[in-house]
């Protein structure tokens, strides 16, 4: 096994460890942190996931919530209906083997089919340039939605209970560190660097022999599968689905993301994530706080709001986002290469 | 004879649901003409014009007794309308002074940088509106004010078409052709076909690009304005998020026309509108969102450039 | 003498504009190939159809014999012909070493799964792309800005990096246009030097077209004259220089 798969290797064991041994101590007596940590990790993968796509191959995807809705709808259906038959496990409870074989197995899927529905999407619309592409990006994330919500299957606009809640620290954090590792791989490679000839200059890039169309299908593709993991986990989390929960604004908060962490930096855009995730629940516990007077609290809470500006002020002033394109990790990390 | 009547009414409902995109569709066709840019807030310049409507009507109520008339007669009709007419020139001009506004803060600065970043702030600029009406007024839909008296119009025998359908009708047509105006024969409106061609030939010619663009915007957002107006008083429930599917609808249709071609958009506007009737009346409700967003996926899968558009070559 | 690049009876129409008209071109192995002509005689649309940009109307273009009409420019790339352009067009958020290291994309064996893998073979090819890339770069006396972003070098160096990028590709024939462009004299003699020890040391054919007489005049074998998407002339410097028809097409502008 090569040395690279080997630190995967290590890395998941890690997570696999800190699950074993600290799960329930944390899930019970950290209970709102650890819900917290859970949107963490989903957000993280959403946020590189995206990188990969708007940020390492300039593309503007404003879609992906569609592909996580795919993955947490299809996880769930599975779970649902075939883990009683494959595994054995009744209203989401079983023996440990049983539902964690049932986790990864409906996490495959899910992913398998969010990749399914990128390469669908992606191959006739990633033909089109800058604000057409985000429009039809969107327009299928739209499309997805409404689908769902005609669809009485999938519970429609009731919602959809999800029979198991499968997801824990190692699910959740180890689906980071192999999104990480998959985005971190493929870049830092020959390979990679088309990605970002593709985003620099797409005329050149095709003149130097590189297909622009295939590099940005292989990114959108592998974006989705991770979309769909993150939705898996999201779905196997909240144990109740609705089609509004992946709508247009979640998309957006994922852009946002990606555009505070700077839209060349893996590392950047997960952090960004972190600050993300815990910005809002920082905020409202700020606002009960007497600092702050009654009138304002309001605002506070309006996640929204704030997030809307935030995006204005930052492509006024900090376009690159916070991050940039990352060279201030590599200076920290030192010349990450190949090797 | 019925069936005839009957598609006659769904015509009539679709080109009164059209113009309504119509007038929305134009404001993005012609910012998209002379910046090349999207402008995702677009949608809710149309919010914010029923907003308007909404926070104006009760300062004039009293003189144009909006609400007091359940008909119109040969009498009040001239009354009647130069109210809500008022009402409407009124939030025209105010979103168009937002939209100027909106260009020179969040836009104008962001000329020189990759479109990307625009597109981003425009989203931005998007969600701010829609939350801030939504802080300072409420999330919940509020009742727009009576301007005119909405009934049946008289005379049509089995078509039923309503004084608020008329009335969208006969004041799209009648923005089109001031529209038609301004843009063929005067010379703002020949800067703006000029700057839509090449910007650097027109600054060179000694064009204020500055001044066609912001005019651009206020062009648009007034036409925006008039038709979250025109909605209201036929549908008089409004709220915050009312912007987001007529604005992304709006888009389509100005995609569908050819997007930067300002009759493609009035074109696009009417079809999308027609089209949507359609559905609903063939029995599909569900799908009638849906429907724009498939023409778009349609439209930008096989011929980008729309209708009437035109194909933009990237010199090498 | 084999040849290599073919453009037989092509011609270019946009819309109702006819750009080229029935022109003809032959490129041997190993050939410096000079095109010029006044501004808008169409020199650059050639260089598109032959890079793939544009389709011809009617005609063909042949490269080795294979024909290249319909192919996207990627494919044509991968075919053997390799380009740089008139308006420098670097990987502006790349390196020195990246942008020529991303060109070797188009003949990389072990893709996006062995880069997630990352055995014995990708290894292995990763650290002889970077061995060539090196050498390139070297070759070119650029491999001390190696880590520098391209953005940051002065202008000829731009220009060399441009070339080098090409090269990596492994063309059989390179197109040059408009190299010598905003280049001082002393600029201009050493570009004239290093296309010639392109064409030597990589065996290849070089395609150039360029305004500056000098520059062609002194290093290409033959040279083509466009002169309205047509063409005017074609043969040797000398007998160029003296053809009063193209001496007419330049009236007005600099005389060959």
């Amino acid at each position: 096994m090569s040395r690279s798969l080997l630190s995967l290797t290590f890395a998941l064991l890690i997570c696999a460890s800190i699950s074993f041994f600290g799960e329930n101590f944390i899930a019970s007596n950290f209970a709102y942190y650890y819900d917290i940590l859970i949107s963490i990790g989903v957000n993280i993968i959403l946020a590189t996931s995206l990188n990969l796509v708007n940020g390492y191959t300039g593309q503007f995807s404003l879609g992906h919530a569609g592909f996580m809705a795919i993955g947490a709808y299809a996880s769930a259906s599975w779970s649902n209906h075939l883990d009683p038959v494959i595994f054995g496990i009744t209203g989401g409870s079983g023996n440990p083997i049983a539902t964690n074989a049932a986790m990864f197995v409906s996490m495959f899927f899910a992913g398998i089919l969010a990749a399914i529905a990128g390469f669908a999407v992606g191959v006739p619309s990633l033909r089109l340039k800058g604000d057409y592409l985000a429009i039809v990006t969107l327009g299928f994330g739209e499309i997805i939605r409404v689908a769902i919500l005609n669809t009485d299957f999938l519970g429609a606009s009731r919602g959809l209970s999800v029979a198991g809640t499968y997801t824990n620290l190692f699910w959740t954090f180890g689906s980071v560190v192999l999104c990480a590792y998959v985005v971190l791989s493929l870049v830092h490679s020959t390979y990679g660097r088309g990605f970002l000839t593709v985003r620099d200059d797409e005329v050149a890039a095709e003149a130097m022999g590189i297909n622009t169309t295939k590099y940005k299908v292989v990114a959108f593709v592998v974006a989705s599968f991770f979309a769909g993991v993150a939705g898996a986990l999201y779905a196997h989390f909240k144990a109740f689905i609705t089609p509004e929960g992946f709508n247009f604004f979640r998309s957006v908060d994922v852009v946002v993301i990606v555009i505070l962490g700077g839209m060349g930096s893996t590392i950047g855009v997960a952090v960004a994530a972190v600050l993300l995730t815990i910005l809002p629940e920082a905020l409202r516990a700020l606002a009960h706080t007497q600092f702050v007077p009654q009138a304002y609290q309001g605002l506070l809470e309006n996640r929204l709001i704030l997030y809307s500006l935030l995006l204005i002020v930052l492509m006024l002033t900090r376009p690159q986002g916070l991050f940039g394109d990352g060279t201030a990790f590599k200076k920290w990390f030192g010349r990450s290469r190949v090797n | 004879m019925d069936k005839l009547i009957e598609m006659l009414q769904q015509l009539v409902n679709g080109v009164s649901l059209g113009s309504i995109y119509a007038l929305i569709a134009l404001g993005y066709t012609m910012v998209y003409g002379v910046l090349r840019f999207i402008n995702f807030a677009h949608g809710d310049i149309y919010m914010l014009g029923a907003y308007a409507g909404f926070l104006l009507a009760p300062i004039f109520a009293h003189t144009f007794k909006f609400g007091e008339f359940d008909t119109f007669t040969p009498q009040n009709t001239l009354f009647i309308l130069s109210g809500a007419g008022l009402i409407m020139i009124l939030s025209m001009a105010i979103c168009a002074a937002i939209g100027v506004l909106i260009e020179r803060i969040a836009y104008r600065p962001l000329r020189e940088r990759p479109r990307l970043n625009v597109l981003i702030t425009a989203i931005g600029v998007s969600l701010f509106l829609q939350n801030i009406t939504q802080y300072r007024l409420g999330a919940d839909p509020k009742a727009f004010p009576q301007l005119i008296p909405v009934h049946v119009v008289e005379g049509l025998g089995n078509l039923t078409i309503l004084t608020s359908q008329l009335a969208i009708i006969i004041a799209t047509i009648i923005l089109l052709i001031i529209l038609r105006f301004v843009v063929m024969k005067t010379k703002i409106g020949l800067a703006m076909r000029a700057l839509s061609l090449n910007p650097t030939a027109c600054s060179i010619m000694g064009v204020n690009n500055d001044v066609v663009i912001s005019f651009t915007f206020a062009l648009g957002s007034a036409l925006a304005a008039a038709a979250g107006i025109l909605v209201s008083m036929d549908s008089p429930s409004i709220n915050p998020l009312m912007g987001n599917l007529p604005g992304i609808k709006a888009f389509v249709a100005a995609v569908l026309g050819g997007i930067g071609n300002i009759p493609g958009a009035a074109l696009g506007g009417l079809i999308i509108g027609i089209l949507e009737t359609f559905v609903v009346a063939i029995g599909f409700p569900q799908w009638r969102d849906g429907i724009a967003f498939a023409v778009l996926i349609v439209i930008l899968l096989f011929k980008p450039t729309g209708i009437l558009g035109r194909v933009e070559r990237e010199k090498v | 003498m084999d040849s290599l690049l073919q453009l037989n009876n092509c011609t270019i129409r946009f819309g109702g504009l006819t750009a080229v008209s029935n022109f003809s071109m032959e490129i041997t192995k190993g050939e410096l190939v000079g095109l010029i002509g006044p501004n808008g005689a169409g020199k650059t649309t050639v260089f598109n159809m032959v890079t793939g940009v544009y389709q011809p109307t009617e005609g063909e273009v042949l490269l080795a014999g294979e024909r290249l009409n319909g192919l996207k420019p990627y494919a044509i790339t991968g075919k053997g012909i390799a380009r740089t352009f008139q308006n420098i067009r670097l990987f502006s958020s790349l390196t020195v070493f990246d942008n020529v290291r991303a060109s070797f994309n188009l003949r990389l064996k072990h893709g996006p799964i062995h880069a997630l893998t990352r055995g014995r073979a990708f290894l292995n090819e990763e650290n002889d792309i970077e061995k060539r890339t090196l050498e390139l770069l070297k070759i070119f006396n650029l491999d001390r800005l190696r880590e520098v972003m391209c953005k940051s070098l002065p202008y000829g160096d731009q220009r060399r990096l441009e070339i080098v990028r090409a090269l990596a590709t492994q063309p059989k024939l390179l197109l040059l246009d408009e190299p010598a462009a905003g280049m001082t004299p002393t600029e201009k003699s050493n570009l004239m030097k290093l296309i010639e020890f392109v064409r030597e040391t990589f065996d290849i054919s070089v395609l150039l077209v360029e305004h500056d007489m000098r520059v062609v005049m002194g290093i290409c074998k033959r040279i083509y004259v466009l002169d309205h998407g047509v063409k005017i002339a074609e043969g040797p410097p000398e007998e160029i220089r003296r053809n009063p028809k193209v001496i007419e097409a330049y009236l007005g502008e600099e005389p060959p």
